[in-house]
């Protein structure tokens, strides 16, 4: 399927040689020092952010040329991401889903115009359904909607919820341990987040008084 | 002439409109249509007409240190000449051997004819605060895009400084960079994708690279005020986390030239109306 596809956008290449997409692209540092030259650091936002993390060029490069990471990559890349997964040393996995829900509906946070020290929002509606009292919700992610529920969490604390619990957990710390270049962010693993709201974000839920699983 | 009130009783006519349309047409229609319906229902009244007649004028009246007009600045398609000329921007331009965008070349044309400095024009200067007065900038830009409505998008690729622009500013578009690991194609690079209720378009795809292309500059009703092609990409930056994109970069250049060229083929209806 992957190697068809590179064939296909061979050929297509070869055959409409007039669409300019098809010209050589640029090295990497080219497009860098473009970037570094064309942005400027304000407030938080420092030129850093330009600089890619090897995660961050794999997928950039994956998505440019339109061919999906082969499995034996991903495999590797996805299971030295899931072993660096920090999990909580007190074991509490659940804080407060109304808090939670504060931090689903906020978009606040890490842009250049955003003060620094003030807690960040993950935004999670801009891009999943989640309770269904919230009916703007984007899609780019899948529906939230009974995520505890659905996934048969009656006491989150229980060992049989053990599971679920921590796969939800690093899912949010870092996607990329389960569906590499997807395009969340790595709210734990980027510092997004907070440990504790996660912990806020994951009883919105997973948390059977929360409005998601009601 | 103080158009300032009747810009702003027009917005909260409109928005008062807005909320009336919600309300009506929810229960029956997907989001998408009614803001469809909504933008409709603004065609006839867009207050960037009022941007393009002050720019108009500005483009016509004698200002800067050197006292002179713009009727002498050369868009691309000769000395004074602007119907069509933003339908083939960017281009190389021989004069400065670079590729350039509508706000590069009109910036050009105020620094050099009229003897503006180049670093009086930043994003601090250029864009206007919300409901606040348009720059002359996006003023005179306005007028620009409304002397080319409905010619057609053309963006060359010739020149290899004009094929560089497109492939880097392809590069770009898939560049993931900074805290959450966003790139422009992290919206813009499938179909049917929403943000909260705002379809994104796909803006690798030739027919929502028109609609894109061809719709910006716009009056965005929500924030009173004119907003440009390079204001577009400097708040796509912002909300990618990147840092500051500084006004009429080579990266916006390269962004707006891949952007372009993806659109050819489509019609110019700008400024347009937006939410």
């Amino acid at each position: 399927m992957r190697k068809s596809t590179g064939t296909f956008a061979k050929a297509a290449c070869a055959a409409t040689v007039f669409i300019a997409g098809c010209a050589s692209a640029p090295s990497a540092p080219d497009v860098l020092a473009t970037l570094k030259a064309s942005f400027s650091e304000r407030g938080i936002a420092k030129l850093d952010r330009l600089d890619q993390t090897d995660l961050q060029r794999i997928c950039s490069e994956a998505a440019a040329s339109g061919r999906p990471l082969d499995e034996k990559t991903r495999e590797s890349l996805q299971k030295a991401i899931y072993d660096k997964i920090p999990y909580p040393a007190d074991g509490k996995y659940l804080g407060d889903w109304r808090e939670g829900e504060k931090i689903a509906q906020s978009g606040r946070g890490l842009q250049f115009s955003d003060v620094a020290g003030a807690p960040n929002g993950a935004n999670c509606y801009a891009c999943h359904q989640i309770t269904p009292q919230e009916i703007s919700y984007g899609n780019q992610g899948p529906s939230l909607l009974k995520y505890g529920v659905l996934r048969g969490v009656k006491d989150p604390a229980s060992p049989a919820s053990e599971a679920v619990v921590k796969y939800t957990w690093g899912r949010i710390w870092n996607t990329h341990a389960f569906n590499a270049c997807n395009g969340m962010p790595r709210f734990g693993d980027a510092g997004i987040l907070t440990p504790a709201q996660i912990k806020d974000v994951m009883a919105l839920l997973l948390d059977p008084q929360s409005p998601v699983n009601r | 002439m103080k158009p300032e009130p009747v810009i702003a009783a027009v917005k909260w006519a409109w928005l008062a409109l807005l909320f009336v349309a919600c309300g009506v047409v929810a229960q029956t229609k997907s989001s998408a249509d009614a803001i469809a319906d909504y933008r409709a229902s603004l065609q006839d009244g867009n207050p960037a007409d009022l941007n393009a007649a002050r720019g108009e004028q500005l483009w016509k009246t004698p200002r800067g240190p050197k006292n002179a007009t713009l009727q002498a600045c050369d868009m691309g398609l000769g000395p004074g000449k602007v119907t069509g000329a933003v339908a083939v921007l960017p281009r190389y331009f021989a004069d400065t051997g670079r590729v350039m965008d509508v706000e590069s070349r009109l910036v050009y044309c105020m620094v050099t004819l009229q003897g503006f400095r180049t670093e009086d024009f930043s994003a601090a200067t250029v864009f206007s605060g919300e409901g606040q007065k348009a720059s002359a900038v996006e003023d005179i830009v306005a007028y620009l895009y409304d002397e080319s409505r409905d010619a057609v998008i053309n963006i060359p690729q010739q020149h290899p400084l004009e094929k560089q622009a497109y492939a880097r500013g392809r590069q770009i578009f898939y560049y993931k960079g900074g805290t959450h690991d966003f790139s422009c194609a992290s919206c813009h690079g499938e179909d049917g994708r929403r943000i909260r209720l705002q379809d994104l378009p796909n803006l690798t795809k030739q027919k929502p690279a028109q609609e894109a292309f061809s719709q910006w500059p716009a009056y965005r009703v929500s924030q009173g005020a004119l907003r440009t092609m390079q204001w577009r990409l400097y708040d796509c930056f912002r909300q990618q986390r990147f840092p500051e994109l500084q006004y009429l970069s080579p990266a916006s250049v390269d962004l707006i030239t891949f952007l372009g060229v993806n659109a050819n083929g489509g019609k110019m209806a700008a400024p347009a109306i937006k939410r």
